[in-house]
This record gives structure tokens, C-alpha cells and sequence, in this order.
């Protein structure tokens, strides 16, 4: 499906931590990181130690593991209220992004935030946001910075199907394609927002083209091929690196549960999600080749899931054991 | 039984899609449960063996937590840490702070009084026979019955057809008018509200749902600079015949961007009319006036009171007058003044002060533009006290508002200033003990009321 469209050929040279030097075993400890890890969130949502909305990635880790690896440090990530992989992937601790999802004082918002809204300016990571499509301006706003500041880095910058049919979207591209700013437009392709499906919401359905009367460049991207999105993530990266200004990748992946927790997915069959999940899975994709390739044995990734139950089991416990906010907590942070 | 929404405290078994020693991995339906809200499928998170089923398929009214059947780990998985921890469903007892976050959701407490004090409306004729039916069904029926009404009466909103409304409430109108009346947008509350105003300037009558009110800040330009003040810049040639509506304020646990009052930013809008009802009687008469009216109409609903049941007048066409608050219950010793969701606290503070001996009066504004400061004066000057009690922040508010009114035009009638009970003046938290601080809770209301009583 990695149908290269529009995609230019940016001929810049990979470096850093922006190249291709991370294993595919690593892509795949870290996509199976946030799926043990939104698996473990649902359950706790199941039992009620998470509240309100809780969206899950599981289906789509290939999308924001793979664009991680094409990153250097120092470029800066913004999503939506389906951030949780967004946040593992970037680096965030799965202990203390759990104890927020349970309200707690060691999360990353002091249980502020929740689910949705979580930061962590260490990890240059942005957000975290509940209205749907905010989050475009607000990323077309860090890469403004970064050339006002001329440092190099590109945002990156995600948002859904759904999300794209916003009119904010609109009057960011249009500003970022004529002030040339480094920003990659992530959209993650779903294919529904809450029970609509792309075809029942959007004229255009293609979403790479959705820069094209801004001329902004877009790409397709088989978003369930976690080594297909690091490859077009570098191209994009070093697009926008060259000051070549914005540029668009269309994402097509799948989330496997219900929008929210609370979403009984009437909108679509039990078999279309089967079979995506048995044909398309990214990570069961990924680890048939690392057997096939022999870049790894069977034992070996049963080693690393045994490795990362541990570790979210950790993440768990520590949510669970963590201390709610003080009462005071109530009234810091409103202003400065 | 796992909680799967986010305002669940308990579901019915309808289906098990497993028997007693199947196997099951990671995704396997277990089985299907009724919530609040809707039916859903529940699904295993890890591999293991089903043991025993202890809640029969069927049943009712099982709380969030309790245990609905025991999985067993097979024996190739007891190496792996994971096979220790099973899935949710596991008869391991509530961890002591899953029952804490579980009592720290909202109960949906409905007082006794409200029964009686919903019956005793003056503009339902004595003796009609009322209907028990949730303020959900209530705002459906409204709708459906404007919409055989008059054929320029349509809904549009996101998830409002096919999805049957992300809160079920436009359950059924996809099937009865169809797709030309009843239409599913993109996310685009922006274009979609500027649409709706558009349309109604050519004489239609538009009923836009916001999924929640906190999506209408993507769309207030529409609302208040286009639907709230054409006919003024007109010169009253143009009007706007259109009802916003959709859940205001707190949910439960959805955090800073979800979780907002929008009663006062809208009641202070000239051009537009602002009504925030409680009961479901008033959620029907009022909405059913609404879409009739002129002029455009702020609905402000709340998702907490939508599966509440009350009594309504079964009436061919029951209508009510919008601008009208009413006395819910009468009393002597201080008023209690509220809307939408707050008038529950009220009442039941109401009960609660009567043992100890103050008589509340308790007034449900309904409509908060026109604000029918007549009512709220005439009880402030028999009881002398006078209480609000609302979600929204401090500043600004419906309280602020009525302080002002009561001190300006009953000044000589007060015998304690008149006090506002509200949200607290800070973004709402997510933290379960947090958000319970940030809003106002009944004893807040005792406590008010008791203090301008001058007792303690
Ligand atoms: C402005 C606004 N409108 C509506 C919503 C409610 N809402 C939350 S998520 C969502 C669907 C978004 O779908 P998409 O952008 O495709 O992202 P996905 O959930 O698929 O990741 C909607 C309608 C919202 N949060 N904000
Ligand atoms: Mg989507």
C-alpha cells in the first residue's frame, strides 16, 4: 500500500538519530511497549482506576514508532487525546504516564491532566489536546519558533482523519506553506472519527491531497509498516529540515477498539476489525520478518514481551500505589 | 464487571460469548454488556482458560467491579510475570483504591421531593396523566414532535444519525425523517453552525447539536457575531430561528477541555435566549418552544441528568414558556436558586436542612436569558436569604448576576448578603479527589444556606 504519490525526493542525507541506524528489533520492542501498555490502560479503565475518556492506539504503534526513529532529538511532537504511544514512543516513562491516567501525583500533570492531556517539555513533547484539530495550529506554532530561532528542527505534528476536516487545519497550512516553516503533518488515517468513516465525512478522502491548493507536497504511507513510515518520516524530516517548508504524510492505519472506552464500534463489523488484526497487524508483521529474516528467534521475542509485561505490570502497580494530588494541587498552576 | 463508560456504576450481563473451559487469547469477545449508555462488547486482554461464569447471562444491576468469572492461566503462559495478573474480570477482590475511584464517580442521586415538585407545574392542567420517562427521551420526543410539526425542522450535528447521537439522543430520528432532516456532519462545529445560521436566514429551522458545549467555542463567532445580532444589524429584516443545543458542564473525569459550565458566557449575550432546564418535563416543553421560537435559543443540556426518569405530562402538545423560572418547592426561611444539574443539589440540600429546621424555597431558573428576575425577588422578599448554587466558575456568573439583581432591587428586604455557591475559579482537574473538590457539592449547599440563616 506504500503508495508514494506526491512525495518529493528530498535527496538530504540522514544523520544522527534521524537515520536508519535503529534495529527493527527495537521497533518492535517499542511498538509492543504500547500495545502491552494500552492493553494494561483498558483494564484499569475496566476496573475503574482511569476515569472519563480513554483512547486507545493499539492498531497503529507503526505510525508514531515508526516517525520516532526518523527524528533527532530536539524535534518536537503534538498530538491529540490519543497520545498515549505518541508519549512512550518519544521516551516518556510508562510509570509515570500511567499514574496519570489513574489521577495521580507522580504523573506527568501531577493527575491533572488524565488521558488526554499530558506534557513533558523534557521530551519536547507538546500534547496532549482535547478539541479536535487545536493541535495543528499549536504544532504549525512550535515550527514557527524553530525557524524564527533558525535551530533546525521540524515539528511534528498529528492529527486524524477526522481532525482534518477542521477549518483551523486550513489556515495553518496556509500559513506554514507561505512562511516555508519545518512542519510535518502526521495525519493518522484511521478511517473513522468516533462512528464516522472517511467516506461519510470527507469530499477528498485522499488526505495526502489535502495541502494541494496550499502546495503543500503529501505522501501515502502504509501506516500499519512500521520500517514504510520511518522511511517516509526521514524523507519528510529532511524535506522540511532543508527549509523547504511544510509537508504532508497520510497515514493508513486502524485502531482495533472502540473510539473511547466507551464506543461499542456499532459503525463497523466484527470481521472488517478481524481482519485487519490477522492480515495487517504491525507488530505481528514485523515480528514474522525478524523470524524469517533471522534478526531474531521466536525465543527472543518472546523475551522481549516477557520483558515489557514486566515493565508495564511496574507501571501499573506504581499508578495504583501512587498517592492522589495533595488538595492544595487544586489551585497551583492556574496561572504563573 | 468492568466499567465502560465514564459515567457506568453498573451493567447488565446480556450475553456471555464464552462457556466455562474455552480458551481465550488477547481480543476474544467474552461477552456482551448493557451499560448506561449502550451495549458492548467486553474482550479478553490476556490468554488463559475461562473457569467458572459467576454472574448468569441476563442479569441486571451488577456493580462495576464486581466479579462476573475467573479465568485460570494455561500452563504455558505461568512462566510469564503477565500470568499472575489476570484480566479485569478476575475474582481477585477490588484493590481498595479501585473502590475509591469507583465511589468518587457521581452517584445519580435523585431526592425524593422531586417526584412532587415536578408534578406541581401551573401550566400542566390538573389532572393529566404524567408518563415516567428519562430527560434523554424527552429531548427525542421534543424534537421528533416539532419535526412532524413542520417540515423546515432538521437536526444536524456529529453522530447524530447513523451513531443515534454520541449520548443517544437523537435516538431514532435517522429512521423516522432520514437523511434529508436528520444529518451527520464532518468535525467542523465552525462551518456547520455558520450553516445552520445560513440556513435559518432562508427560513429554515435548524436544530444544531453540539456534541458538547465545549466544542461551541470552535463556533461562538458564529453563534453570537451571526445568529445572536443579524436581526438587530438588519434592522429587523433577518432572523435566526435556531436552536444550538448539547450537554454543558462537568461530565465525569474528562478534564480541563471537557468539563465546562458555558451558562454565564451565553446569558450574557444580547440577541440570543439561554435555557438550562433540570427536569424532564421542562427539557420537553421548553425544547419544543425552543425550536418554535424566533429568535436563536441556546439549549444547555447535561449528560449526567440525561438517563435521569421523571414524570411528564402526557400532552398532545405541551409547549412552556420560555423566560419562566418556577418555584420547585415553596418555603420561608431562605431561597435556593439554581439550574440545570444544580437544582438536584438543592432539593436534596432542601431535605436535608429540613431536619433541622429551615424551610428552603427552592427556585429552578430554566431559562437563564430572559432571566425571570421577578420570581427570584418575590421569594427573596419573604425569605430575606437567598443562595445560588451553580457549576460554572465565580467570576461573572449566573450567582454574580443575581446578587446584583437581589441587591439592587431588595436591598432593604436582605438579611445576610446574598452568597453564590460555585465551581471553584480553576480549570477543571482530572484527579478523582480533585475534580470532587472543584465542584459544588450538596453539604457546600447546606452550609451556604445555613451561614445567611446565621446557624451552624
Ligand atoms: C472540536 C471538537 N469536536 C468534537 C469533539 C469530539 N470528538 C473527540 S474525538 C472525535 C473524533 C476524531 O476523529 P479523528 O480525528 O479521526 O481521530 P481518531 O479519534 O480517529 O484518532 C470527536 C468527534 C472534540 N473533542 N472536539
Ligand atoms: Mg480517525
Amino acid at each position: 500500500m506504500a503508495e508514494a504519490k506526491t512525495a518529493p525526493d528530498t535527496g538530504a542525507k540522514p544523520a544522527a538519530a534521524g537515520d536508519n541506524s535503529v534495529s527493527l528489533k527495537t521497533l518492535y520492542h517499542d511498538m509492543l511497549l504500547i500495545r502491552r501498555f494500552e492493553e494494561k490502560a483498558g483494564q484499569l479503565y475496566g476496573m475503574g482506576l482511569i476515569g472519563g475518556f480513554c483512547h486507545l492506539y493499539i492498531g497503529q504503534e507503526a505510525v508514531v514508532v515508526g516517525m520516532n526513529a526518523a527524528q533527532k532529538p530536539g524535534d518536537q511532537v503534538i498530538t491529540a487525546y490519543r497520545d498515549h504511544g505518541h508519549m512512550l514512543a518519544c521516551g516518556m516513562d510508562p510509570k509515570f504516564v500511567m499514574a496519570e491516567l489513574t489521577g495521580r501525583q507522580t504523573g506527568y500533570s501531577k493527575g491533572k491532566g488524565g488521558s488526554m492531556h499530558m506534557f513533558s517539555a523534557e521530551k519536547e513533547f507538546y500534547g496532549g489536546h482535547g478539541i479536535v484539530g487545536a493541535q495543528v495550529p499549536l504544532g504549525t506554532g512550535l515550527a514557527f519558533a524553530n525557524q524564527y530561532r533558525n535551530n533546525g528542527r521540524v515539528s511534528i505534528t498529528y492529527f486524524g482523519d477526522g481532525a482534518s476536516n477542521q477549518g483551523q487545519v486550513y489556515e495553518a497550512f496556509n500559513m506554514a506553506e507561505l512562511w516555508k516553516l519545518p512542519v510535518v503533518y502526521v495525519i493518522e488515517n484511521n478511517q473513522y472519527a468516533m462512528g464516522t468513516s472517511v467516506e461519510r465525512s470527507s469530499a477528498e478522502t485522499h488526505f495526502y491531497k489535502r495541502g494541494s491548493s496550499f502546495n503543500i507536497p503529501g505522501e501515502q504511507v502504509d501506516g500499519m509498516d512500521v520500517d514504510a513510515v520511518r522511511e517516509a518520516g526521514l524523507k519528510a524530516i529532511g524535506w522540511c529540515r532543508s527549509g523547504k517548508g511544510p509537508i504532508i504524510l497520510e497515514m493508513k492505519t486502524y485502531r482495533y477498539r472502540g473510539h473511547s472506552m466507551s464506543d461499542p464500534a456499532k459503525y463497523r463489523t466484527r470481521e472488517e476489525v478481524t481482519a485487519v488484526r490477522e492480515k495487517r497487524d504491525p507488530i505481528d508483521h514485523l515480528g514474522q520478518k525478524l523470524i524469517a529474516e533471522k534478526l531474531a528467534s521466536e525465543d527472543d521475542l518472546k523475551a522481549i514481551d516477557r520483558d515489557i509485561r514486566q515493565v508495564v505490570n511496574a507501571a501499573a502497580e506504581f499508578a495504583t500505589e501512587s498517592p492522589e494530588p495533595a488538595e492544595a494541587e487544586l489551585y497551583t498552576d492556574v496561572m504563573a | 464487571m468492568p466499567a465502560l463508560s465514564p459515567t457506568m456504576e453498573e451493567g447488565k450481563l446480556a450475553k456471555w460469548l464464552v462457556k466455562e473451559g474455552d480458551t481465550v487469547k488477547s481480543g476474544d469477545i467474552l461477552a456482551e454488556i448493557e451499560t448506561d449508555k449502550a451495549t458492548m462488547e467486553f474482550e479478553a486482554v490476556d490468554e488463559g482458560k475461562i473457569g467458572k461464569l459467576l454472574v448468569a447471562e441476563g442479569t441486571e444491576g451488577v456493580r462495576v467491579n464486581q466479579p462476573i468469572a475467573t479465568m485460570v492461566g494455561d500452563s504455558e503462559d505461568k512462566s510469564s510475570p503477565a500470568a499472575t495478573q489476570k484480566s479485569a474480570e478476575a475474582p481477585a477482590a477490588p484493590k481498595r483504591d479501585a473502590q475509591k475511584a469507583v465511589e468518587a464517580k457521581p452517584a445519580p442521586k435523585v431526592p425524593k421531593v422531586e417526584v412532587a415538585a415536578a408534578l406541581s407545574d401551573p401550566e400542566i392542567p390538573e389532572g393529566t396523566e404524567m408518563v415516567t420517562m428519562t430527560v434523554r427521551e424527552a429531548l427525542r420526543d421534543a424534537m421528533a414532535e416539532e419535526m412532524r410539526r413542520d417540515d423546515t425542522v432538521f437536526l444536524m450535528g456529529e453522530e447524530v444519525a447513523q451513531y443515534q447521537g454520541a449520548y443517544k439522543v437523537s435516538q431514532g430520528l435517522l429512521e423516522e425523517f432520514g437523511a434529508r432532516r436528520v444529518i451527520d456532519t464532518p468535525i467542523t462545529e465552525h462551518g456547520f453552525a455558520g450553516l445552520g445560521v445560513g440556513a435559518a436566514f432562508a427560513g429554515l429551522r435548524p436544530i444544531v447539536e453540539f456534541m458538547t458545549w465545549n466544542f461551541a467555542m470552535q463556533a461562538i463567532d458564529q453563534i453570537i457575531n451571526s445568529a445572536g445580532k443579524t436581526r438587530y444589524m438588519s434592522g429587523g429584516q433577518m432572523s435566526s430561528p435556531i436552536v444550538f443545543r448539547g450537554p454543558n458542564g462537568p461530565a465525569a473525569r474528562v478534564g480541563a477541555q471537557h468539563s465546562q459550565d458555558y451558562s454565564s458566557w451565553y446569558a450574557h449575550v444580547p440577541g440570543i435566549k439561554v435555557i438550562a432546564p433540570y427536569f424532564a418535563s421542562d427539557a420537553k416543553g421548553l425544547l419544543k418552544a425552543a425550536i418554535r421560537d424566533p429568535n436563536p435559543v441556546i439549549f444547555l443540556e447535561n449528560e449526567i441528568c440525561y438517563g435521569r426518569s421523571f414524570p411528564v405530562p402526557k400532552l398532545d402538545d405541551f409547549v412552556l414558556p420560555i423566560g419562566k423560572a418556577r418555584v420547585v418547592k415553596t418555603g420561608k426561611d431562605v431561597t435556593l436558586v439554581a439550574h440545570s444539574i444544580c437544582v438536584g443539589l438543592i432539593l436534596e440540600a432542601a431535605e436535608k436542612l429540613a431536619t433541622e429546621g429551615i424551610n428552603a424555597e427552592l427556585i429552578d431558573l430554566r431559562t437563564l436569558r430572559p432571566l425571570d428576575t421577578a420570581t427570584v425577588l418575590q421569594s427573596v422578599r419573604k425569605t430575606n436569604r437567598i443562595v445560588t448554587v451553580e457549576q460554572g466558575w465565580p467570576i461573572c456568573s449566573i450567582g454574580s448576576e443575581i446578587a446584583s439583581v437581589v441587591a439592587l432591587e431588595a436591598f432593604d428586604y436582605l438579611d445576610a448578603p446574598p452568597t453564590k455557591v460555585t465551581g471553584k475559579d480553576v480549570p477543571m482537574p482530572y484527579a478523582a479527589n480533585l475534580e470532587k473538590l472543584a465542584l459544588p457539592h450538596v453539604e457546600d449547599v447546606i452550609a451556604a444556606a445555613k451561614a445567611v440563616c446565621y446557624r451552624d
